[in-house]
């Protein structure tokens, strides 16, 4: 039996259905990311599972019970909210204190509680400081620590880092990410940045349009999307709208290009439209290149990006991109340029709606 | 349960709000024995201190609009844009007529602008009417500025300033040309609240012996008993349209496209 | 090269003359409002030749005007809390009461409207109803034999004037809250919330504190906003409640006090009344407010 269980989940707001039969078991300690673009209903579904929605129909079962008459401060759930939602009122120590006091918790104990969470975020310097005089990180890391305080059953971040510039986030994150392992607390993250999903979570839920498209290991997601959604949202996959030529040998015509897919292409038949996804990374256009296909395309565009080339390529009807690492020693190329794109047939997937 | 306390609460509010506005509306309109007229009304209206006091007292609050206008745009214009450090001290000044009530302001004035002092304005009819017209202005301080410096918060005064400069704008044309119209809405907000209080007040006018509204109401309600209430019924009416007017302003500024 | 150009000198300081464009404020403020004060402020020390003296302030500490300040004090106190009180619970029942969300617009125009209808019409409106002929003392006598009168109820007294000045302290209360309400984040609700906090302790640790320095302005606006109030009480009573600003203002009409002097003490007075309000509230906002910047 799974720690948190989400079974049938359904929300509407008035005659707008915006959470449709949502699914999910999370196990103890695991670290869930909800994926999705704006408007998903990833927030929605956060809120139900802390009380602040309640669900149309469906069930919200945490260590075996039923939340679904239980009040928000019934449920001992931790939460930290986009904007920073410390109480402007109280220092750094009387925010992380707040919880552990309104349960009535003894002060001694109070005290060496919030001693240990500031020393688990590294501010214990600044206890004593009021939020204005704290940088949003900083507070972030508080508005963990007061809500890991109470010891909560189940942890949820919304967005916690979408204020935050983007050095922050990728530190905070993993922080975020090694203080979770280290209480072994189980956790969901709501995030639409796909990178941020990809590196902290045990799994991801892609969330499209209030319904949960898949759910699986970040490898998984990124590796073997399984629908052209999670394909176009995940990892900045390329798209190839192609015809099928010959079902049985696997091979479609791009363009004017034929290509040769590693499996047959079962349920089409010669003529059909096809989409294939193909990873940036999985292709190159050095000389001599591995791989075992290859469709030759006009360079577009090139955007140098540090340590990686992203280079834009007309194919038949699409222009898709793919990276290849910097190396002083090779010039980019240039739009204009003709070039062959190589790769190897197993990297082209077939995507189903 | 939350919600049995809110309809409570505007309940009561009802109740006490309308019932004085009830109350006097139904006694302005109880004049003739029996039935419900508009005698006191009429009565009113053909009362020539009525239609005197009147018309002072608009004169009086038209000039105290225009002298506060010129004198809180310019200073809270040029406060925000070269006197930043000085913005609490003159807030804290602005307020201070809240504070300070009125009478002991009048009262300063009448001890200190009296016909021996170095600068009799009491001593002449004009000299009152000035005088009084500077108290109202002071009265209404405190909400000609507020509207004003929030007006101005809403717009970049220091590149509006550059921007007309550069064209060879000079202090006069910049105000009246780009600030004031950009902060028209606040200050009309400003005029209209600056009316509502200078048209009926009482206590400056009638300690300085002005023939104003405010006074004459006063003295009506010692002496008679239906027109008073059609008296307040007119001065709410129109400090209804003096405030109602100001939301008219303000919702004409939301749809209008901003000016650059 | 590194000989400096001549004209690559720094450029000569022109005077700092910023202050010029205050000028006519600043004399305007010192001529009708700063010396105002002041002249009452020192006449209330002076003799009437202009020597230092005690005497007008210890004049005012015979029981009849102790008894107009104590009375003034009391009413302003209660139409201040109760205004901030009953104020405090419609702001909060239009902002998170649930009341239909056409109610709100309405009710601060309203809010506006009342708060700047005071002086003289206010009193004629409430002696039209709560005098002795007005609508609601007629309608609760002959409908159900409930004589105000009898019950001691006087609209010339402590509560009469006091119910009175409610009519434009709620409204106040309500313009100047209701921002402050909608400035309370869900976020921090919600926040004390599921860390576990029941709604009384939302309000009492985290609420109340957040609200309290505009509660305390508000505290000290309506005060001074009752205590000042002449035209109302004037036209609600004559002359027959003596209370600090009619004792005044019969004072500067005709002297009835019979010394001159005594006025200048009298409104002295009010400036520390109202100034001791001003500073309690400054100084109970500083310690509620270090939070903020
Ligand atoms: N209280 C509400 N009333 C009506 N509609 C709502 C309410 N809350 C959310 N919605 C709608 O539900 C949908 C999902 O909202 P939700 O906040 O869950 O999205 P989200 O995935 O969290 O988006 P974001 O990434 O922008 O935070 C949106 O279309 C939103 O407009
Ligand atoms: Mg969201």
């Amino acid at each position: 039996m799974s720690f948190l269980s989400l079974t049938s989940l359904k929300k509407s707001f008035g005659p707008v259905q915006v959470v449709h039969d949502f699914n999910m078991d999370i196990e103890k300690g695991e670290f869930v990311s909800f994926l999705g673009p704006s408007g998903c209903g990833k927030t929605t579904v956060l809120r139900m599972i802390a009380g602040f929605e309640t669900p149309t129909s469906g069930k919200i079962v945490i260590n075996g019970r039923d939340q679904n008459s239980l009040k928000p401060n019934q449920r001992n759930i931790g939460m930290v909210f986009q904007a920073y939602a410390l109480f402007p009122n109280m220092n750094v120590q009387d925010n992380v204190a707040f919880g552990l006091k309104v349960a009535g918790v003894d002060k001694s104990e109070i005290e060496a509680r919030v001693k240990q969470m500031l020393g688990l975020i590294k501010l214990e310097h600044l206890a004593d400081r009021f939020p204005y005089q704290l940088s949003g990180g900083q507070q972030q890391r508080v508005a963990l620590a007061r809500a890991i305080a109470v010891k909560p059953q189940v942890l949820l971040l919304d967005e916690p880092l979408s204020a935050l510039d983007a050095k922050i986030r990728v530190s905070l994150r993993e922080e975020i990410r090694q203080i979770q392992q280290q209480l072994g607390i189980t956790t969901v993250f709501v995030t639409h940045d796909q990178e941020e999903a990809l590196s902290i979570s045990d799994r991801i839920v892609v969330m499209n349009a209030g319904r949960a498209d898949q759910i699986g290991t970040p490898f998984e997601i990124y590796n073997t999307p399984s629908t052209r959604f999670v394909a176009s949202f995940v990892g900045t996959l390329n798209i190839i709208e192609g015809k099928v030529t010959d079902p049985a040998s696997g091979s479609v015509t791009i363009g004017n290009q034929q290509v040769a897919l590693k499996d047959p292409i079962a349920g089409m038949k010669g003529g059909d439209s096809i989409s294939l996804a193909l990873r940036p990374e999985a292709g190159s256009i050095a000389e001599g290149a591995k791989g075992d296909t290859a469709l030759a395309g006009e360079v577009v565009s090139t955007s140098f990006l540090g340590s990686v080339i992203r280079t834009r390529l007309r194919v038949g009807g699409d222009v898709i991109s793919f990276d290849m690492f910097n190396n002083p020693g090779v010039t980019p190329p240039v739009s204009g340029d003709n070039v062959t794109l190589r790769f190897a047939a197993k990297d082209l997937l077939v995507i189903r709606e | 349960m939350k919600k049995i306390w809110a309809w409570g609460a505007l309940l009561f509010s009802l109740l006490y709000f309308t019932l004085p506005l009830i109350g006097m509306t139904n006694f302005s309109l109880k004049m003739r024995r029996g039935e419900y007229s508009f005698d006191a009304y009429g009565k009113v209206f053909t009362d020539p201190r009525f239609q005197e006091t009147f018309t002072y007292s608009v004169m009086q609050a038209l000039f105290t609009i225009v002298f506060g206008v010129l004198l809180v745009v310019p200073t809270a214009y040029w406060v925000r844009l070269k006197l930043p450090r000085l913005r609490p001290v003159i807030e804290f000044i602005t307020l201070l007529p809240l504070v300070i009530p009125a009478i002991v302001i009048v009262f300063g004035y009448i001890r200190l602008y009296n016909t021996s002092s170095w600068l009799p304005l009491t001593g002449t009819v004009t000299g009152t009417n000035i005088l009084l017209m500077f108290g109202y202005a002071t009265l209404a301080l405190p909400y000609m500025y507020r509207a004003v410096d929030t007006g101005l918060r809403t717009i970049d005064v220091a590149t509006l300033t550059e921007a007309a400069q550069s064209l060879g704008a000079g202090w006069a044309t910049i105000l009246a040309k780009i600030i004031l119209p950009n902060v028209l809405v606040a200050v009309l907000s400003g005029a209209f609240l600056t009316f509502a209080i200078v048209i009926g007040e009482f206590t400056m006018a009638a300690l300085l012996n002005r023939p104003a509204f405010g006074p004459y109401m006063q003295l009506l309600g010692a002496n008679r008993a239906y027109e008073p209430a059609a008296l307040a019924v007119i001065a709410f009416g129109i400090t209804w349209g003096c405030l109602g007017l100001i939301q008219l302003v303000s919702r004409f500024q939301k749809s209008a496209p901003p000016k650059a | 090269m590194s000989s400096a150009k001549p004209d690559a000198s720094p450029p000569a300081r022109r005077l700092p003359l910023h202050w010029l464009g205050i000028v006519p404020f600043a004399a305007f403020v010192t001529l009708f409002l700063i010396l105002p004060t002041m002249k009452i402020v020192v006449g209330a020390f002076q003799t009437p030749d202009g020597s230092f003296t005690l005497d007008n302030i210890r004049g005012l500490f015979t029981p009849s005007i102790l008894a107009a300040y104590w009375i003034s004090i009391k009413i302003s106190i209660a139409s201040a809390l109760l205004g901030c009180l009953i104020g405090f619970a419609m702001a909060s029942a239009i902002v998170f009461g649930g009341l239909p969300k056409g109610i709100r617009g309405p009710l601060l125009t309203f809010s506006g409207v009342a708060s700047n209808f005071a002086g003289v019409p206010l009193a004629f409106a409430f002696l039209a109803t709560l005098g002795p002929v007005g609508i609601l003392t007629v309608f609760l006598r002959s409908n159900f034999g409930f004589d105000l009168r009898m019950l001691g109820f006087n609209l010339l007294s402590f509560w009469g004037l006091t119910i009175t000045y409610l009519f434009f302290q709620i409204p106040l209360m309500i313009l100047i809250i209701t921002p402050a309400l909608d400035g309370l984040k869900r976020e921090w609700r919600e926040a004390a919330e599921i860390l576990g906090a029941t709604g009384p302790q939302y309000w009492r640790m985290v609420a109340f504190p957040i609200l309290l320095p505009s509660l305390l302005g508000t505290l000290a606006l309506l005060f001074a906003n009752a205590f000042g109030a002449v035209a109302t009480a004037i036209a609600l009573t004559g002359s027959s409640l003596s209370i600090v600003p009619i004792l005044l203002f019969a004072q500067i009409r005709g002297d009835v006090l019979g010394n001159p002097h005594l006025g200048y003490a009298l409104a002295f007075g009010m400036i520390v009344v109202t100034g001791i309000a001003n500073a309690i509230y400054i100084w109970l906002r500083a310690r509620s407010e270090r939070w903020l910047k």
